[in-house]
C-alpha cells in the first residue's frame, strides 16, 4: 500500500518540524513543502533533503493539485482565513494546526475515528492546552463524575512562544475553551497561559483544576487517567501525568507535561511538539479514507 | 515646597494590591468606604480588582468573592475627581471577555507582563489606546532583568501606543542601587513618564520609591498603609509624607491620607503588615510576594518547610502565575523528606 502524500503549508518552525515527522512516519511522505518566501531557511533545508518546495504557497499548491492527498496548515489563523476557500476547492483533507474557528475540532486520543467517519474534509487541531489537558477531563466525565468548574494552567518557555503565539494569546484562551465545550459539554472553563523565561528553557507543563459534584473514587480514576496518558503517549511519546490526581476540599488536581521529540524544534517546545505530533496522528488515521478515494 | 522638583502622581492600588492579603475577599462595603475616603483624600488614582487584575479570579490564583464589573461599579459610584484604573495580565485576562464589559467605567488600564516578555501586551495596549482610555504598561518581577533589558521591553511598550511604563519590584527584592540604575536607565530612554511599585519584603519600600522619584520616576504605585501581599506595599501616607519633605508636590491631603490607613484600612486587614520570616525569605529567594500565604498552606499540608518551598520556586525563577508549582515543590520536598527519613532508619 502506498503513502499518503501530505502538502506542508507554512514553512516555519513548526512547518519544518512537520517535515521531519512526515520523514520518519511509514504511513506519510511529503509531496510538497510550501511557503512564502524562497530564500526562507525553512525551503532550503527542504530542498537540500531532496524535497518538492513551492515558494508560491496556495497557488503553489493549487498548481501542483495532483501530487498530494492532505494538507497541513502551519500557517496562522490570519492566514488560514484568507486562504480557507481557496484550500477547500482543492478537495483535499485541511489538517488545521490554526487557531482558527472550525465545526470538526479533533483530538486524536479522543475522536480521530470519529472524525474520520465524518463527510466534512478539515479538521482542526485547537491548540496545546487542548491537546495536553482535554483528554484528561473527558477521563473524569468517563467515570461519571460531574464536573462543576474547570481550569487549565498552562506554562510554556519564553523560548517556545513565537511572535504569532503572543499577539493570539486571546485567541488561543478562546479556542481552548470552545474545545472544551465541545468535547466535553462544559461551559466557561478558565484557561490561563503562563509564559517563563527561564534558562533553560522549561517544558510545556499543564495543571488542570477540577472542582466535582461527588466524592471521587480516586483508585479508578488514577487507573483510567494512567490508561488515558498510555494512549496519548502512543502519538506524543513525550507526554507524562506528573502529579495526581489529589484530592482535597471538592477539587482535583492534576499535572502533566510535555517534553518534545526533538525532530527540528528543541526539546522544551512540548507546545509545539505535541501539536506536531497530534497531527501526524490524525493524518495516519485517515489514511484508510484516503486511499479508497485514490 | 521645592519649585523645581516635578509633580509626583501618586497610584492607590490599595483595592488591587490588598487583594492578595485579603485572598480577593473583598466586600462591597469595603470597596464603598475605601473609595469614598480616596476621594476625600484627593488620590489622583485608585486601582480596583482582583490582585491580579482582570479575568484572574481563579483556583489558580484565588477566587474573588465579587466579580470584576462590581467591583468597577461600586469604585466607580463614589468617584468623581479621582481616576478609576483596572489591572490586566494578558494570558489570564482577555480584551473580549474581561476589558470589554467594563472599559467604559474606567479612565485607565494598567497592562501587566512578566518583564521580559513585553510583546504579549501589544493587542490589549493598541485596544486601550483604541477606546480613548490611558494605558500604562506595567513590567513585573524587575529583579528579574538588567536596566538594559528592561528599557528594551519598556521601548516596545511604548511603540503599542502606552502612556506611561512602571517598574514592578514584584519581589521586593531590589536594593536602592538596583532601583537607582532601573529607573534611570527607562527615565533616560523613554518619552514617556516611568513609575514604581514597591514591595517591602526587605524593608525598602518607601527608600526604593524615593530613589525611584530621585532617578526620574514621576509615577509611585503604593497602598495604604503598605496593605498587600506578603510583606506589603509601599505606605501610601508615608510615602506621601517622605516626598513631600523632600520637596515634592503629590498634590494629596496627607492628613486625609493618614485617616484614611488608621480609619478605614487599619480595620480592613486581616492582620498588621509585618515582615514575616516567610515573606522576608520569599525577598530574598526572588519569587513573587503572592505566593508566601500560598507557601504557607502548601508548607503545612505536605509537613515542610515554607522557607524551602520559596527558595527553591527562586532557584527555578518561577514566576508570578505560575502558583501551581508551589504544591508540586512541596510534594517533592515532602518526598525527599520521606526518603531522608527512611535512609535514616536503615542506617541505624
Amino acid at each position: 500500500m502506498g503513502k499518503i502524500r501530505i502538502a506542508i503549508l507554512g514553512t516555519g518552525n513548526i512547518g519544518s518540524d512537520l517535515l521531519a515527522k512526515v520523514r520518519r512516519s511509514p504511513l506519510l511522505e511529503c509531496a510538497l513543502f510550501a511557503g512564502r518566501n524562497e530564500g526562507s531557511q525553512g525551503i532550503r533545508r527542504a530542498k537540500a533533503m531532496g524535497v518538492a518546495t513551492t515558494a508560491e504557497s496556495v497557488e503553489g499548491l493549487e498548481q501542483h493539485a495532483d501530487s498530494f492527498d492532505l494538507i497541513f496548515d502551519a500557517t496562522s489563523a490570519e492566514m488560514h482565513k484568507e486562504n480557507a476557500a481557496r484550500l477547500l476547492a482543492l478537495g483535499k483533507m485541511v489538517v488545521d494546526l490554526t487557531p482558527s474557528k472550525s465545526p470538526l475540532l479533533c483530538i486524536p486520543a479522543l475522536n480521530l475515528s470519529k472524525c474520520v467517519e465524518q463527510p466534512g474534509r478539515e479538521v482542526n487541531l485547537i491548540s496545546c492546552g487542548g491537546q495536553a489537558n482535554i483528554p484528561l477531563v473527558s477521563v473524569l466525565q468517563r467515570c461519571e463524575l460531574p464536573v462543576r468548574y474547570l481550569e487549565f494552567v498552562s506554562a510554556i518557555s519564553s523560548r517556545s512562544a513565537g511572535p504569532a503565539t503572543r499577539l493570539n494569546i486571546d485567541e488561543y484562551i478562546l479556542k481552548t475553551r470552545e474545545a472544551v465545550r465541545f468535547f466535553t459539554g462544559i461551559p466557561n472553563a478558565k484557561v490561563i497561559l503562563n509564559l517563563n523565561p527561564a534558562e533553560p528553557p522549561i517544558n510545556m507543563h499543564n495543571t488542570i483544576y477540577l472542582q466535582l459534584e461527588g466524592e471521587p473514587d480516586l483508585f479508578r480514576l488514577e487507573k483510567e487517567m494512567r490508561q488515558m496518558e498510555a494512549r496519548i503517549r502512543s502519538y506524543v511519546p513525550g507526554y507524562s501525568i506528573r502529579l495526581g490526581p489529589i484530592y482535597s476540599e471538592g477539587i482535583i488536581t492534576l499535572m502533566n507535561e510535555v517534553v518534545g521529540h526533538g525532530d527540528f524544534l528543541p526539546k522544551y517546545a512540548g507546545n509545539l511538539d505535541i501539536m506536531t505530533c497530534a497531527a501526524v496522528a490524525t493524518a495516519e488515521g485517515y489514511k484508510d479514507k484516503i486511499m479508497q478515494r485514490r | 515646597m521645592d519649585a523645581k522638583k516635578p509633580f509626583i502622581r501618586i497610584i492607590d492600588s490599595t483595592l488591587r494590591d490588598g487583594s492578595h492579603a485579603m485572598r480577593h475577599q473583598f466586600g462591597a462595603e469595603h470597596i464603598r468606604k475605601y473609595a469614598a475616603a480616596a476621594e476625600a483624600a484627593r488620590m489622583p488614582m485608585l486601582v480596583v480588582g482582583h490582585g491580579n487584575g482582570l479575568g484572574a479570579s481563579s483556583i489558580q490564583l484565588g477566587l474573588s468573592k465579587l466579580y470584576d464589573e462590581e467591583m468597577v461599579r461600586l469604585a466607580r459610584a463614589q468617584l468623581s475627581r479621582t481616576r478609576l484604573a483596572v489591572f490586566l495580565i494578558p494570558g489570564f485576562g482577555t480584551v473580549h471577555g474581561n476589558l470589554e464589559p467594563i472599559s467604559d467605567m474606567v479612565d485607565a488600564v494598567f497592562v501587566a507582563c512578566h518583564c521580559s516578555e513585553a510583546d504579549v501586551t501589544q493587542t490589549h495596549i493598541q485596544w486601550v489606546k483604541k477606546h480613548g482610555k490611558e494605558a500604562l504598561g506595567v513590567l513585573m518581577m524587575t529583579h528579574m532583568l538588567q536596566p538594559e533589558q528592561l528599557l528594551e521591553q519598556a521601548l516596545k511598550m511604548q511603540s503599542y501606543g502606552a502612556d506611561a511604563i512602571l517598574l514592578m519590584d514584584s519581589a521586593g527584592a531590589l536594593l536602592m542601587k538596583d532601583v537607582r540604575a532601573r529607573v534611570s536607565a527607562l527615565a533616560a530612554g523613554l518619552r514617556v513618564p516611568v513609575g514604581f511599585h514597591a514591595h517591602n519584603n526587605l524593608g525598602l519600600a518607601v527608600a526604593n520609591s524615593l530613589v525611584a522619584a530621585e532617578s526620574g520616576a514621576t509615577i509611585i504605585d503604593c497602598t495604604s498603609r503598605g496593605f498587600g501581599a506578603g510583606a506589603g506595599n509601599c505606605p501610601l501616607e508615608v510615602v506621601v509624607a517622605a516626598l513631600h519633605q523632600e520637596g515634592y508636590d503629590t498634590g494629596i491631603d496627607l492628613y486625609k491620607a493618614m485617616d484614611l490607613s488608621e480609619d478605614v484600612t487599619a480595620p480592613l486587614m486581616p492582620k498588621p503588615q509585618q515582615i514575616s520570616r516567610i515573606s522576608l525569605t520569599s525577598g530574598l529567594a526572588g519569587v513573587f510576594s503572592g505566593f508566601c500565604p500560598l507557601a504557607q498552606a502548601a508548607a503545612e499540608r505536605f509537613g515542610v518547610d515554607a522557607r524551602d518551598i520559596l527558595m527553591e520556586l527562586g532557584r527555578r525563577r518561577i514566576v508570578a502565575g505560575q502558583e501551581d508549582y508551589i504544591i508540586e515543590i512541596a510534594a517533592e520536598l515532602a518526598k525527599k523528606k520521606d526518603v531522608a527519613k527512611t535512609v535514616k532508619k536503615e542506617e541505624k
